[in-house]
């Protein structure tokens, strides 16, 4: 065993269908074969999960013993390994495997979301199922049409466990589980609650890990629809930094394809009245929040007040539940900013009706997101400081690809055009909200040079300690040769940490309660696994190879923008000069781009 | 009933004595001569997995004891931990002693709770006479302690890797397998896990000696094995047999001279027909873990295959394909076959999904479906009962 381990990652030669091939030791035999070019069927398979070697699809033989073994979870270890990954009997066993699976799937492929790009039914094409040998089954469950962000039909479930999976290992919540046994098992929530019941941070994961149409998002288009054929209604989109990354996948683009001028022609095509930029907002985040920071540190080193610190992002809607359902006593740390889709929202009916000589009772905000909790966030009570509920509709990703198509705008072809003014011109350091590490990238070229007068000793601005896709991030930066009036920061050491996926905001918490995060001023914490580019409203599928490639989008879209700080928004500058004139953190910020969090979860002890 | 010899007198700690009179590793090599393999019904060398758990690195190890007898006709466990619990428990503490674990566990089918509280008290017993605890029987640096947990009632616990699963305190389902328990089992740590019976008849191999075991039974199946016997015959009970006895000369010792049927190794089992009677109860012919249901010319065959297919369909973890939703097309089939409503075609069908089943499945609980679907199915169309 140990003499396996030591040699894990050595070359060996194995045979596959009669063919030799090299690997590296103790890949598993699917790896093997997707390097190879070999196809292999999966389902239960996916790239962020471990292996569950459960939905049996992938069998292959492995040194002709009598029984398969499925090639995801097979590591390959023995130099002589003789693969066989089609036979007659594994071709039975795959097609059996499939028609039982598909005798028990109800719903019609053409009035599913995931019609088109849906795994079972991929399969079902590859192997040319015609008919069934197996009696089809009657439904079994009633959809859970709860929640506001996510819809279950249960009936589309195949049993892959990829959503109880992504929960549990990539976001640490644990929602959902499998109850019940053989034929009557089940993939439900703790006590079969309705998913608004259940502990559920509404971050979608579940869905974009979902091989069917089992999982999917509460729908907007069809009121966003109505809205934009209302004539009474001025309807105004915002998008978030994230989108113009992804969406071009949903058209056939590369993933990593930077699409946003088209993106902005296709929805004033689509008939949205304005077109804007959340990247507004998010420069106005970092103005926000940066200050809110500077205010407590001030507080904590001047005044010896006892203010929270870290203080920790509060952008990510699925780790603000997170914490509301995990850490309700630790809700103090969060900044009280709104996420920019909230600012934004708070503004369009405050801000822009007024500019504009607009009812606001005859505007409708649409926000266009990578994410399914941002749903959730729109109606959270508190979300309505403009008088009104601030944000209307939210639709994912997909939900506007499909709009888009459904439109018939030929969305490849079109010619770029400008987001709207008064919102349009946001800087680079805004659009890096869509990755992990992008906020604290921004907030540290503002701060710093807040408190320095000088730009961030980085090249180029780039702050590359705060990227990548490590689970949980350090750093630091020194304050030297700060201006007057910041002096309490001379020669400060100001340390920040970065985690995405719940799962590392859980390690981080945990750290934090154990008080091995004292010395630590500012943590950014994002929901889902890559930060927004791999939000759990984005296209399907999201892998760590499609997020890297988002990833590259947004950052070299930074490079090549004229502004690169959130300070030097001119539009937010112009917002504080006559608007929030009382500046960030001020009386008119505070009610309009502020909010409080509500502790929901509780400690059995303390 | 039979030859007495495991279910004999025995002087409690009488193997932790001999085994501790041995070095750690001649125990090992005792276990491995004496050719015992497993007695739960899948007969791997007991030596040998007590050598890879002795080989395997971890900081700790652990022995478990599998006492979740569900197999349907098995209650020979129920036996040996009713009546002779110090054999089991001396077994397992040898196995520590020959692997260096310190911790052990009972997995006690919860249907066995009423066993409880005299398997506690026998545990008490050893501790006070310490053959439990620390230094054992005055061996310095030899620890080992015994704790029981109970099942609820998953047949599918018996299978080792689902048994761990579940006393980690999860949802018993079974593992991806390699890696074995005996290199990551519980806790992810080296873990041997055998049958009640095993460490009964390691207690008596150490008492004994590994010839005596190997002199009895089969060149493949060594020793003495106990028969759950049930069903159709004048004596049902539990008996001591030499391995690779005859199904015939079974039947005898048991007054069934009139079965047509016995069903050999459980609902996971094979069926066996009266003109293969002469066949030996062994791991090389009819291989079991010791339960023999006999059935007698009035029985309708097919309702015992729906039988068993009904406990497999409600019994399946759920967690593969093709047990959660194959057995259950199998039991369909049968029940339409009672009603005269199945084809050739689609016995036929049939046949090769239950083999699909078999060779697709994780667990042994889906691979072993295929064994009782052919072989009553064969039973029944040779119409050897009603």
């Amino acid at each position: 065993m140990n003499e396996q381990v030591r040699e894990i990652g050595t070359q060996i030669k194995v045979t596959i269908n009669g063919e030799e091939y090299t690997a590296r030791r103790g890949s598993t035999v699917l790896e093997i074969c997707e390097d190879n070019g070999i196809p292999i069927p999966t389902l239960c398979a996916h790239d962020d999960l471990k292996p569950a070697g459960i939905c049996r699809i992938c069998v292959v033989d492995i040194n002709g013993g009598w029984n398969l073994e499925t090639a995801c979870t097979w590591e390959v270890h023995d130099p002589d390994t003789v693969i066989t990954t089609h036979s007659p009997r594994i071709r039975r066993a795959r097609r059996a495997i499939l028609e039982l699976l598909l005798a028990e799937h109800c719903g019609e492929c053409y009035t599913c979301i995931r019609g088109g790009n849906c795994e079972l039914e991929d399969l079902a094409e590859i192997y040319g199922v015609r008919d069934l040998r197996f009696e089809r089954e009657d439904p079994r469950f009633e959809p859970d049409t709860s929640s506001v962000s996510i819809y279950r039909d249960m009936d589309k479930c195949i049993q892959c466990r990829r959503c109880v999976r992504a929960c549990d290992e990539l976001q640490a919540v644990g929602a959902l589980g499998v109850f019940g046994r053989g034929p009557e098992s089940r993939v439900d929530t703790f006590e079969g609650m309705s998913f608004d019941e259940a502990v559920c941070t509404n971050c979608g994961q579940c869905v974009a890990h979902c091989p069917t149409g089992a999982l999917q998002e509460i729908d907007h288009t069809r009121a966003v629809w109505a809205a934009i054929e209302d004539p009474e209604k001025h309807v105004v989109v915002q998008t978030a930094p994230a989108i113009r990354a992804a969406i071009g996948e949903e058209f056939g683009l590369p993933p990593g394809t930077s699409v946003t001028g088209r993106m902005t022609t296709a929805l004033r095509d689509l008939g949205f009245d304005r077109v804007f930029d959340t990247n507004f907002a998010a420069d106005l985040t970092i103005l926000e929040e940066g200050t809110e920071l500077l205010l407590r540190l001030q507080a904590a080193l001047v005044e010896g007040k006892d203010v929270k610190l870290p203080q920790i992002t509060s952008c990510s809607p699925g780790w603000i539940k997170y914490i509301e359902l995990f850490y309700p006593d630790l809700v103090d740390h969060l900044s009280t900013c709104k996420s920019p889709q909230q600012m934004f929202g708070a503004l369009m009916k405050s801000f822009y009706a007024e500019e504009q000589g607009i009812d606001p009772e005859k505007m409708v905000t649409v926000s266009l997101m990578p994410c399914t909790a941002k749903k959730f966030e729109a109606q959270r009570p508190e979300m309505a400081d403009s008088g009104h509920q601030d944000v209307d509709y939210v639709l994912t990703t997909r939900e506007m690809a499909q709009m888009i198509k459904e439109a018939g705008i030929p969305f490849t072809q079109l010619k770029d055009s400008q987001y709207d003014e008064p919102f349009g011109d946001a800087s680079g350091a805004a659009l890096i909200f869509g990755a992990t590490g992008g906020v604290m990238e921004a907030a540290l070229r503002t701060a710093y040079e807040i408190v320095t007068g000088r730009e961030v000793p980085f090249e180029n601005l780039n702050i590359t300690a705060t990227r990548g896709f490590e689970g949980f991030k350090t750093g630091s930066i020194v304050l030297e040769d700060v201006l007057d009036e910041w002096s309490f920061l001379e020669g400060v050491e100001l340390k920040f940490g970065i985690a995405h996926g719940l799962a590392n905001a859980h390690e981080v918490m945990e750290r934090l309660r154990r008080g091995e995060m004292d010395d630590v001023h500012f943590i950014e914490i994002m929901a889902c696994p890559g930060g927004c580019l791999g939000g759990g409203g984005q296209p399907i599928p999201t892998t760590d190879v499609i997020r890297q490639a988002r990833a590259n989008a947004i950052y070299s879209e930074d490079e090549g923008l004229p502004i690169r700080k959130s300070h030097e928004n001119p539009h937010v500058n112009y917002l504080y000069e006559h608007y929030l004139t009382d500046g960030p953190c001020g009386h008119r910020s505070h009610e309009l781009l502020h909010t409080e969090y509500t502790p929901r979860g509780f400690r059995l002890k303390k | 009933m039979g030859a007495q010899m495991v279910l004999g007198p025995y002087t409690p700690g009488a193997a932790i004595d001999a085994a501790l009179k041995m070095k750690r590793s001649d125990v090992v090599v005792t276990v491995r001569e004496s050719g015992l393999r497993g007695r739960g019904g899948a007969g791997f060398p007991t030596g040998t997995k007590w050598m890879l758990a002795a080989a395997a690195t971890g900081d700790e190890k652990y022995v478990v004891c599998n006492a979740d007898e569900g197999e349907p006709g098995t209650f020979k466990d129920r036996v040996l931990l009713s009546d002779h619990a110090d054999l089991v428990f001396d077994g397992m503490a040898v196995c520590a002693y020959a692997i260096g674990a310190r911790k052990g566990f009972v997995y006690l089918r919860g249907e066995y709770r009423y066993l409880l509280a005299d398997l506690e008290a026998t545990l008490e017993r050893m501790r006070e006479e310490n053959r439990l605890g620390k230094s054992i029987a005055g061996k310095d640096g030899f620890d080992f302690d015994i704790e029981i947990r109970l099942g609820s009632g998953a047949y599918v616990c018996g299978e080792e890797s689902a048994l761990i699963e579940s006393l980690e305190g999860r949802r018993g389902e079974p593992r991806i397998r390699p890696p074995f328990p005996v290199s990551a089992g519980y806790l992810g740590r080296p873990t041997a896990v055998n049958n009640v019976e095993t460490f009964a008849l390691a207690s008596r191999i150490m008492e004994k000696g590994a010839e005596w075991f190997s002199e009895i039974g089969t060149d493949e199946s060594a020793g003495y094995k106990l028969f759950s016997v049930s069903g159709d015959c004048e004596n049902p009970g539990v008996y001591e047999l030499p391995m690779g006895t005859s199904i015939n000369e079974l039947l005898t010792t048991v007054g069934a001279e009139d079965a047509v049927a016995v069903q050999v190794g459980g609902a996971s089992g094979e069926m066996v027909t009266r003109d293969a009677f002469n066949r030996r109860l062994a791991f090389e012919d009819v291989a079991t873990g010791g339960s023999v249901i006999v059935f007698g010319p009035e029985r309708n065959l097919l309702d015992v295959l729906e039988n068993f297919m009904d406990f497999f369909t409600d019994e399946s973890c759920g967690q593969c394909t093709p047990c959660r939703l194959g057995i259950r097309r199998l039991l369909n089939g049968v029940r339409d076959l009672k009603k005269g409503a199945l084809s050739a075609d689609d016995l036929k069908m049939l046949r090769g999904l239950s083999k699909s089943v078999a060779i697709s499945s994780k667990c042994g609980l889906g691979q072993s479906c295929d064994t009782p679907f052919a072989s009553i199915l064969d039973a029944h169309l040779k119409g050897v009962a009603q």
